[in-house]
C-alpha cells in the first residue's frame, strides 16, 4: 500500500522530472539503474492508471501471495528522491536556496562546535541555461578523511539526530539531499574538499548517492593542494533557478547575517558584484549541552518506551538519571505519588503503573529545564545584527525565559527595528499620501536558521497576527500584519525545534510557542510604545514651534503694514516668545499641572532596557562595534541592563 | 458723517433724496476711524510682543451663547463675552496671522480709497508663507468671517472697512432710487429687476419717489419672478423683493431704510419650514451671527404672511406639494422655538407645533401647483386681507 501511494505522489512532478535528463549525463553504473528505477516507476504507472480505466467487472483481484511479490523495503533516499518537495526541492528557484542553505547551515554549526568564528564563503555560477554551481567553502574543523563519504553520501547520517542538542541541522538529511538532487538533475556528482588542519593534506571526494542502498558511492578520492588550512568546502551542481528578492538566497543570506552577527559572509552572486556581510560582533554564541528530556510534556508511550530501553534498574536512578531536573528528593516524590517508591523495580512497573507515573510526573513542580542547553542569539547580539542589516531608527529587543514544550526546553527571542529608511508610519501621517503605508515584515528563525517559506502557517506569524498592535501604538486591521514600518525578528532556540515539514520552513503551533512569542512581542511591544509615544508627542511639539515660526514673518509683515515700528525689535521679540512658549509645551505635566522632571539615565535617554535609538537625521549611526565592543569593560554596562530586565521577567513569571 | 460724505463725495452725487439722511445710531463712524482703528489694533500686537506677552486679540463672540433679544427694542443683540484669539496658540496662530493679514489689506483699501469685495480680499491677503507650501488661506470660507471678526473687534462696519459683497437678492416696484447718480424707476427694470447692492447706506443709494404702499418680501428668485411677471407690485402698489434665501446684508438694510424712510409695512412670504421661519427672524430681530448689525438692520414690525402649515388645510393642498420632515428639520425647528424671541408667543407655537405634528414642510411654489396664478392672484391678496392670518 504504501509502495502503491509513494508512486502516485510521485506521479508527476518528481518523476517527469527524472525522466528529463539524459542517460548520456550519467558516468556511474549506480545512476544507471537510478534511471532504469526511474523508468520502471513510470511504467508501474502507467499500468495503474489503465487498471483505473477499466470497468470494475473485468478486473483482476489480487491475492495476498501476489500482492506479497510486491510488498518490500524501501530505502529513505529513494523515498526522499520521489518527495524531494518534502526537504525542500519543490521548484529550481527553491531548490537553490535550499542547498545553500543546508550547507551554510552545517558549516555554521562545524565552526560554532569548534569554537571558531565562522568565515564562509557563498559562490553561485551559472553553468548553463538553468543550471548553478554551488560552492559553500568555510573555516571550519574539517572533517575526517573516512567520514567524507557517509556525511555527504548517505541520507540520515550525522551527529546531530540522536541528541538533545541545540543544533540548526537536525536530522542529517539536508547536505545529502541536495548532493541528490544535484546528482538526479544535472548527473554530476557532489564535490567535497577537506582539510582538517594546516598539517595535514585536503582530501577530494566526488561522491554519488546509491539510493537504493542509502549508502555513498564513491566516484574519485584524491590528495589536493588548497590554500586555507582548514575547513570543508562542498559543491554541487543543480538545475535551479536564480532569482533577487524575497525568497532568494540573496535574502536567505542577509538574515543569516542578522541572526548569526558572529559570522562573515562572502556572496558571489551569479550576477553582480560580490557581497560581504560583516561580522557585527567578535562573540561566538555560548556553547550549549546535550541534555536529558524534562519530564513535561512528553508523552505516555515516550516514557513506556524509556522505562523499557534503560540501563537502569531501580525506579529512583531512572528517573534522575534518564530525565533533567529530576533529583533524587524529587524522585521519590513522583514514585510516591504513583504509588511506588524510588526502589522499585523499573522493570515491574507495568502500563497501569507506568500511567500513574506519568500522571505524578506531570502534577509535580519541576525546574525548568536549564538554560545551557539553549543558546540563544542574546538581545544584544540581536540588536547588532539589526542594526548593521537594517536602517532603522528604533531597535529593542527581548530574550525571554526558557520554556517547555513536549519536554523539550525552547526559548524565544524578539527584535523590533522600526522607521529610518524602512519608511514612514501611516499613523504620523507626515507623508503627504503619496506613499503606500509600508507593511510590517516579519523574518523567523529557527536555531538562527531564517525561515522564508510557509509563513502563514507559522506559529510565529500566527502570534504576530493575533497581537493586538494597536495597543503598542501601530495601526492594525483585525487579523492582518501591523501597517507600520516595522521588521519584526522573531528567534526560536530548542534542542529540537517542531518544524511542519522536513523542508524545516515553519514552526508548528505549540500553545507554549504561541504563548511565549506573543509575550516577547508585548514586551517589545511596550518599549516601541513608549519611545512611540515619546516621538510622536516631540512631532507634535516640533511641529507647533514650526507653526509659530513660519507665520512670525507674515506677522510682522501684516503688522508693518498697518503701523509704523522697529521691524527687528519685534521679530526677535516674537520669536523670544515662540521660544520661551514652545519649551513650556516640551514640557510634561502631571496631573496636577506640575511639571515633571524625568531622571536621564545615562547612555540611553529612554531608560529602557536593550533598546537603541539612532537619529538618522543626525549623522552616521553608530557602528555595532561601537556598541558593543570586545572591551570587557565596555561591554559590562549592557549586559547588566539585559540582566536586569530577565531577572525582572523571571520574577513576574 | 461730513468727514464721511467729503471721503467718499464722488459717490454721492444725487443730493435730492426724499428721505432724510437719519443717522441710525448713535455711533460715530467714518473710514478714517477705522484707519485709525487699525493702526491701533497693529500697535496693540507690537506692544504685547514688545512686553513679552502673548499677543492676541479680543474678539466679541458671535454665537448663540453671546447674544441676548432685546425686549424693548425687539433686537437680537451681542453680549459682553469676548474670546481671545492668540497667536502662541497652536490651535489659533493661523488664524491669529489671517486676521492681522486680512486687518491690513482692509488698512490698504483704505489708503487708496478703493473697495473690495470679500472675494477680492480673500485672493489679495491670500499668498504662500514662505520657504513653505502652505497658503496663508485656503478657501474663502476662512477669510469672510474673519472679516466679520475684524467688524465687531474695531466695532465698524464692512463699507467702513472698504469691503462689500457680492450683489443680492432684488426688488421691483413703484420706487423710484438713485444709485451712486443713476437715476432708476425700480418699475422699468426690465424682467430681472433692480439688483441690490452689498453697500446701500444713503451715501450710495438714496429714495428719490415712491409711490409703493407696503413692502412684500419673499424668499427666493423663482418666487418673485412670478410676482414680477404677473406684475403684482402694480395692482397691489408694492415694492416686492426676494434676498435668494437668507437675505444678504444689502437687502436687510435697504427694506429696514424704507421701513423706516419710507414708512412702509413690511410682509414676508417665505417657505414652510424651519429656514423660513428663520429668515423671518432674521429680517425681524436680526441673526445671531451679525448681531452687532441689528440695530441698522431690524424690522420689529415686519408680518409674516405665509406658507402657514395650517395654509395646507386652509386653501385645500393636494398631497403631492409635501415635502417629509427629516430628523434635521425637527431638531432645527424645536431649536427655533425655544429662540427668546419666539418662546413667548403663542401662534408661534402653535405653528410649529403644527408643522410637527403635519410631518411635512411646504415650499411657496406649492402654491402655484393649482394654478399659475393662484399665489398672486388669490393666496397673497388673501393673506393680505386677513390680518389674522398674520404672525407677529
Amino acid at each position: 500500500m504504501t509502495t502503491e501511494q509513494t508512486d502516485e505522489s510521485a506521479s508527476l512532478a518528481p518523476g517527469q522530472l527524472a525522466l528529463d535528463f539524459t542517460i548520456s549525463q550519467l558516468k556511474s553504473q549506480d545512476d544507471k539503474q537510478l534511471v532504469a528505477k526511474k523508468q520502471s516507476t513510470k511504467r508501474t504507472l502507467r499500468n495503474t492508471g489503465g487498471r483505473a480505466g477499466r470497468n470494475g467487472a473485468s478486473r483482476k483481484s489480487a491475492t495476498a501471495e501476489s500482492m506479497a511479490k510486491q510488498q518490500r523495503e524501501i530505502s529513505v533516499s529513494e523515498f526522499f528522491a520521489k518527495n524531494r518537495h518534502l526537504l525542500g526541492f519543490d521548484n529550481k528557484r527553491k531548490a537553490l536556496l535550499t542547498t545553500v542553505k543546508e550547507a551554510v547551515d552545517n558549516s555554521l554549526d562545524a565552526c560554532e562546535e569548534a569554537g571558531i568564528l565562522p568565515e564562509i564563503h557563498v559562490t553561485i555560477k551559472q553553468t548553463d541555461q538553468d543550471r548553478f554551481r554551488v560552492t559553500v567553502r568555510d573555516n571550519g574543523p574539517g572533517i575526517v578523511k573516512q567520514q567524507i563519504p557517509n556525511v555527504f553520501g548517505k541520507l540520515l547520517y550525522g551527529s546531530k539526530f540522536h541528541r538533545l542538542k541545540m543544533s540548526r541541522g537536525q536530522q542529517g538529511i539536508g547536505i545529502s539531499a541536495a548532493g541528490m538532487y544535484g546528482l538526479i538533475t544535472t548527473g554530476k556528482p557532489i564535490r567535497i574538499v577537506s582539510r582538517t588542519s594546516s598539517r595535514s593534506t585536503a582530501h577530494q571526494y566526488r561522491l554519488a548517492i546509491d539510493t537504493k542502498k542509502n549508502r555513498p558511492d564513491i566516484i574519485s578520492d584524491d590528495a589536493v593542494e588548497v590554500k586555507w588550512d582548514h575547513g570543508t568546502e562542498v559543491s554541487i551542481e543543480l538545475e535551479s533557478a536564480y532569482n533577487r528578492g524575497r525568497q532568494s538566497v540573496d535574502e536567505y543570506l542577509e538574515l543569516t547575517a542578522i541572526a548569526n552577527p558572529h559570522a562573515h559572509f562572502i556572496y558571489k552572486p551569479p550576477v553582480g558584484e560580490s557581497i560581504e556581510f560583516a561580522r557585527g560582533t567578535e562573540k561566538l554564541p555560548a556553547e550549549t549541552e546535550e541534555i536529558k528530556p524534562h519530564p513535561y510534556g512528553i508523552e505516555l508511550g515516550t516514557l513506556m518506551k524509556m522505562l523499557k530501553e534503560t540501563k537502569t534498574t531501580k525506579l529512583g536512578p531512572f528517573l534522575t538519571g534518564e530525565f533533567s531536573r529530576v533529583s533524587p528528593a524529587v524522585a521519590k516524590k513522583v514514585a510516591v505519588a504513583a504509588g511506588l517508591t524510588a526502589s522499585t523495580w523499573v522493570s515491574g512497573v507495568n502500563p497501569t503503573a507506568a500511567e500513574k507515573l506519568y500522571a505524578a510526573l506531570q502534577q509535580t513542580k519541576l525546574k525548568a529545564p536549564s538554560t545551557n542547553c539553549l543558546a540563544p542569539i542574546g538581545a544584544e547580539a540581536i540588536l547588532s545584527g539589526l542594526l548593521k542589516g537594517i536602517k532603522a531608527e528604533f531597535y529593542t529587543a527581548s530574550t525571554r525565559p526558557p520554556n517547555v514544550y513536549r519536554g523539550n526546553p525552547f526559548q524565544i527571542e524578539v527584535g523590533f527595528a522600526y522607521g529610518g529608511e524602512l519608511g514612514s508610519d501611516a499613523r504620523d501621517g507626515d507623508d503627504n499620501g503619496d506613499s503606500e503605508p509600508v507593511q510590517a515584515r516579519v523574518i523567523r528563525f529557527a536555531n538562527r536558521v531564517p525561515l522564508l517559506y510557509q509563513q502563514s502557517s507559522c506559529c510565529t506569524f500566527k502570534s504576530v497576527v493575533e497581537t493586538k498592535w494597536k495597543n503598542y501604538g501601530l495601526s492594525q486591521s483585525s487579523g492582518a500584519m501591523p501597517k507600520a514600518p516595522i521588521v519584526i525578528l522573531i528567534h526560536m532556540a530548542s534542542v529540537w525545534v517542531p518544524f511542519i515539514s522536513e523542508g524545516k520552513e515553519a514552526v508548528a503551533d505549540y500553545d507554549e510557542i504561541r504563548k511565549e512569542v506573543k509575550l516577547a512581542l508585548s514586551e517589545c511591544g511596550r518599549r516601541l510604545h513608549q519611545l512611540l509615544k515619546r516621538k510622536r508627542k516631540k512631532a507634535a511639539y516640533s511641529k507647533r514651534r514650526d507653526v509659530f515660526t513660519r507665520y512670525i514673518e507674515e506677522v510682522v509683515d501684516a503688522a508693518r503694514a498697518m503701523t509704523i515700528f522697529d521691524k527687528k525689535e519685534f521679530r526677535d521679540s516674537l520669536i523670544t516668545l515662540s521660544e520661551s512658549f514652545t519649551e513650556q509645551a516640551d514640557m510634561e505635566f502631571d496631573d496636577h499641572g506640575k511639571v515633571i522632571k524625568r531622571k536621564q539615565v545615562p547612555g540611553n535617554e529612554y531608560g529602557l532596557a536593550d533598546t537603541i535609538v539612532v537619529d538618522r537625521a543626525n549623522g552616521d549611526p553608530p557602528t555595532p562595534q561601537l556598541l558593543f565592543g570586545d572591551d570587557v569593560n565596555e561591554d559590562e554596562k549592557p549586559a547588566k541592563a539585559t540582566k536586569k530586565s530577565t531577572n525582572k521577567k523571571r520574577k513576574r513569571s | 458723517m461730513a468727514k464721511k460724505t467729503a471721503k467718499t463725495g464722488k459717490k454721492s452725487l444725487g443730493k435730492g433724496s426724499i428721505a432724510t439722511k437719519k443717522k441710525v445710531s448713535g455711533r460715530k463712524r467714518s473710514s478714517q476711524g477705522t484707519d485709525e482703528k487699525l493702526r491701533e489694533l497693529a500697535n496693540r500686537v507690537v506692544e504685547m510682543a514688545r512686553e513679552q506677552q502673548d499677543p492676541h486679540f479680543s474678539i466679541p463672540t458671535r454665537a448663540l451663547s453671546n447674544i441676548a433679544f432685546n425686549e424693548k427694542t425687539k433686537h437680537i443683540e451681542l453680549g459682553g463675552n469676548k474670546q481671545s484669539r492668540n497667536f502662541f496658540n497652536y490651535g489659533q496662530a493661523k488664524r491669529f496671522m489671517q486676521t492681522l493679514l486680512v486687518a491690513s489689506k482692509c488698512k490698504e483699501l483704505i489708503g487708496e480709497d478703493k473697495t473690495a469685495s470679500i472675494r477680492q480680499i480673500y485672493y489679495r491677503a491670500k499668498h504662500t508663507i514662505k520657504g513653505t507650501n502652505e497658503k496663508t488661506f485656503d478657501d474663502q470660507n476662512e477669510s469672510d468671517p474673519i472679516i466679520e471678526d475684524l467688524e465687531v473687534t474695531l466695532d465698524t462696519l464692512r463699507e467702513e472697512l472698504h469691503v462689500f459683497a457680492s450683489n443680492r437678492g432684488n426688488l421691483a416696484g413703484p420706487i423710484t432710487l438713485v444709485d451712486i447718480g443713476n437715476t432708476l424707476d425700480c418699475a422699468a427694470m426690465g424682467s430681472a429687476g433692480y439688483a441690490v447692492p452689498s453697500i446701500v447706506e444713503p451715501d450710495v443709494v438714496q429714495f428719490k419717489k415712491c409711490d409703493a404702499k407696503f413692502i412684500l418680501h419673499v424668499e427666493k428668485d423663482t418666487v418673485w419672478r412670478r410676482f414680477h411677471e404677473d406684475r403684482f407690485w402694480e395692482k397691489h402698489k408694492c415694492i416686492v423683493s426676494h434676498g435668494g434665501g437668507q437675505p444678504a446684508r444689502g437687502m436687510r438694510r435697504l427694506l429696514r431704510r424704507m421701513h423706516e424712510e419710507l414708512k412702509l409695512p413690511v410682509f414676508v412670504l417665505l417657505d414652510n419650514d424651519p429656514w423660513g421661519y428663520y429668515i423671518y427672524s432674521v429680517i425681524k430681530h436680526g441673526s445671531i451671527n451679525l448681531a452687532y448689525e441689528s440695530r441698522r438692520m431690524a424690522i420689529p414690525s415686519a408680518k409674516f404672511i405665509g406658507v402657514s402649515s395650517f395654509d395646507y388645510d386652509r386653501c385645500n393642498m393636494s398631497d403631492d406639494v409635501k415635502i417629509d420632515l427629516d430628523q434635521n428639520d425637527i431638531k432645527r425647528a424645536k431649536q427655533i422655538a425655544n429662540y427668546a424671541w419666539f418662546k413667548d408667543k403663542r401662534p408661534w407655537q402653535k405653528e410649529i407645533k403644527k408643522m410637527i405634528s403635519n410631518g411635512f414642510k411646504m415650499e411657496v411654489e406649492a402654491m402655484m401647483s393649482k394654478d399659475l396664478s393662484y399665489l398672486t392672484e388669490e393666496y397673497v391678496p388673501m393673506k393680505l386681507k386677513d390680518r389674522k392670518q398674520w404672525l407677529d
